[in-house]
């Protein structure tokens, strides 16, 4: 998912609990929702930061593989439209600086720690865009599997973090289906688009895959961010349902899922398939994907770049805060 | 890391012409007017108001919810502020 | 894609479009206007992801998406003038850089955001000054009809880019400094915008554009003003001037935002996208 293995903290059990630990406790399982000013565990606030961040790094950084093809993209209105998606994929890093801001720390902090590298963004980042069917696949398969994980998110218990998944969530409607409408054009397309529309398949579907996290077997740290419900389904559980529903899109497109243990089973209703590779999944993590450096060195730069633009525009107004202070002593 | 931070503003938007501002989210910039231009920019992309207020988000003074019940539960016993408190006979007609 | 609409309803709609020794000077105006805000929409979106701070990016994205939406309008009402079947996308990805008729100054790199904001707002000094002529004294509807839904927008470009300038100029010694140079970089190519040829003179006898000459005093006096309040030193109205874009001989640069843009149409010609 866009925020992958948060690290969370361990599951404490009521008895475990202090009073006020367990009146918030009370709280979240009645489903209240959580605001910034209200007594909340040290750790709660800890592991909020630390995804609601990642999920915004992962907005911000999700920018670049698509806006490569904006000034490639084949049309007028196809340009129009993925300039516009991408653009909306700033806003919602924005959306969610703003709710992390609300756990007192800064977007500019959190910056900071994206290009030291001491927080993360999603996996699925790290791999190029190579073909123009990969813009359509991104939409199809990455916002298909993002909005697995971020519509059951828009009840998750803290206030902030669910309107602004409510807000991208209203916002986001529209990009899976444009990726799913440029995989049609291409498929059925000429020879080559098709060519293009099965590349791309091939090379985003184990790591669409690999979004959801690893295995919830695997997974340390679900147990006490689900009693919080800052996580509402498990790993295994969103991977199974993002197969499900893309398998039958994938056969209407008349292309070819690259998995050869890929089956319907009856018995359970869903469909038997293999594991992403996940020594490669750790590897994108560790920085060795195939664009971590591309990535990195992009956002640094664009930041860095931007240091007397911003700068500028401080001093700028702290002049004019001067000068309409000056004005008014003068009038009086 | 840049010297100073843009300040971080409220951003409140009218949807259509009759209703009240409504709080959709916040964002940075460096005073009133450049908030109204990213306000714009940022939250009306979908057609979403007609009008924008800015506030800082420093100088809002929230209700503390330790204060939760005091401010809040009175209200609750008062139930003949509501209309539905009130029986009047139907031969009187619609009031 | 607007369907092409028939010849007849062309002559309903706007009879100066029927106008057939006017039709190859028209189409060539038409052009002028579209590839402008093609070229510098393609230039602006450049920043998508790369802006300066978020709120930056999302506006920069803004500009870009109205400038492609007005090239849609002046190239899709190039095409059907000419009624030979081409329409924006066309005419957007399959000339190549001598049929291209935007100004040079449009064409140029991005450069950094003083350089970008900079170029902004000297042509959205133009371009208003421009549609507003055009949304009230065209003799061509259908030019005032388009024009009239661009000035909305350009009017907001030139607020935002005239505020920046200001900012910016007015800001850090470095913001000055950048913006100072970017203004120095830019100006010679602000000559060509009011430099009118046979094209610009027939456009404007037949009472579909300005004359150019006349817009020129209105800008400078916009452009003095918002430099002043910025700061910043006025290069000479009367210096040197790069011209050639819009009669077909660009910089370099052009042929290269042509080969990124145009590459899917061209690897796969006849491919539906």
């Amino acid at each position: 998912m866009y925020a992958q293995l948060v690290k969370s903290e361990g599951l404490k059990s009521r008895e475990e609990m202090s009073p006020q630990e367990q009146a918030f406790q009370d709280r979240v399982d009645n489903g209240e929702k959580i605001e910034p000013k209200d007594w909340m565990p040290e750790g709660y606030r800890k592991t909020l930061v630390r995804q609601i961040g990642q999920h915004a790094h992962s907005e911000i950084v999700g920018q670049l593989p698509e806006g490569n093809w904006i000034t490639r993209a084949p049309t007028l209105e196809r340009k129009a439209i993925l300039l516009a998606k991408v653009q909306d994929e700033a806003g919602h890093g924005l959306y969610l600086y703003s709710a992390a801001e609300t756990l007192g720390v800064s977007r500019d902090e959190l910056l900071d720690k994206l290009h030291s590298g001491k927080m993360k963004y999603s996996s699925i980042f790290n791999y190029p865009t190579l073909n123009w069917a990969d813009i359509g696949a991104v939409g199809w398969l990455v916002d298909g599997a993002a909005i697995m994980n971020q519509v059951p998110l828009q009840r998750t218990s803290y206030g902030p973090y669910s309107r602004a998944m409510i807000r991208i969530c209203k916002e986001e409607s529209f990009h899976q289906r444009q990726g799913y409408a440029i995989m049609m054009k291409m498929a059925q397309g000429t020879p080559e688009q098709k060519d293009m529309a099965q590349d791309a398949l091939n090379r985003f579907w184990f790591p669409s895959l690999m979004m959801f996290g690893p295995s919830d077997k695997d997974s340390v740290h679900s147990a006490q961010s689900m009693a919080w419900k800052i996580k509402i389904n498990t790993n295994d559980e969103l991977r199974q349902k993002f197969v499900n529903e893309t398998v039958p899109q994938a056969k209407y497109l008349g292309l070819t899922v690259p998995d050869e243990k890929l089956e319907w089973n009856e018995e359970k209703q869903g469909y038997d398939f293999s594991e992403p590779d996940w020594s490669e999944f750790f590897e994108v993590i560790k920085g060795n994907g195939p664009c971590n450096r591309e990535r990195m060195d992009a956002r640094v730069k664009a930041w860095e770049d931007g240091e007397w633009f911003r700068d500028g525009l401080n001093a700028y107004a702290d002049k004019a805060a001067n000068r309409r202070k000056a004005a008014s002593v003068a009038a009086e | 890391m840049s010297k100073k931070e843009w300040p971080l503003w409220e951003v409140f938007i009218r949807g259509q012409h009759g209703l009240n501002h409504r709080h959709v989210g916040s964002l940075h910039a460096p005073d009133a007017e450049m908030a109204i231009n990213h306000a714009r920019d940022v939250y009306t992309r979908r057609r979403e108001g007609v009008s924008i207020w800015v506030v800082p988000s420093r100088d809002i003074t929230a209700s503390s919810p330790s204060e939760k019940g005091p401010l809040f539960d009175p209200a609750e016993s008062k139930t003949y502020r509501h209309p539905t408190f009130f029986d009047i006979p139907d031969e009187v007609g619609k009031m | 894609m607007p369907e092409v609409e028939t010849t007849a309803d062309v002559v309903a709609n706007d009879p100066i479009m029927t106008d057939a020794a006017l039709r190859p000077a028209f189409f060539e105006w038409l052009c002028r206007l579209g590839d402008n805000t093609l070229i510098l929409g393609h230039r602006t979106s450049e920043w998508c992801g790369h802006g300066p701070v978020l709120e930056e990016d999302i506006a920069l994205a803004n500009t870009a998406l109205d400038l492609i939406g007005h090239t849609q309008m002046w190239l899709g009402l190039a095409g059907e003038l000419e009624g030979e079947g081409r329409d924006a996308d066309t005419l957007a990805y399959l000339r190549d850089v001598m049929k291209f008729r935007n100004i040079l100054l449009v064409e140029l790199p991005k450069g950094d955001m003083a350089v970008t904001m900079m170029r902004e707002f000297l042509f959205d000094a133009y371009h208003h000054l421009l549609l507003t002529w055009l949304s009230s004294n065209s003799s061509s509807p259908r030019v005032a009809e388009i024009a009239a839904k661009a000035l909305k927008e350009v009017s907001y470009h030139l607020d935002r880019a005239s505020d920046i300038v200001v900012r910016l100029g007015d800001g850090t010694a470095e913001s000055h400094r950048r913006m100072q140079d970017a203004l120095e970089l830019l100006w010679p190519y602000t000559g060509e915008m009011f430099k009118a040829d046979e094209v610009d003179e027939r456009l404007s006898d037949a009472g579909v554009a300005p004359d150019l000459a006349h817009l020129r005093g209105a800008w400078e006096s916009n452009a003095r003003d918002i430099l002043e309040e910025a700061t910043l030193t006025m290069p000479d109205p009367a210096g040197y001037a790069h011209l050639g874009g819009k009669q077909g001989r660009h910089t370099e640069h052009l042929g290269f935002i042509l080969a990124e843009m145009q590459f899917l149409q061209r690897a796969y010609p006849g491919a539906s996208w």
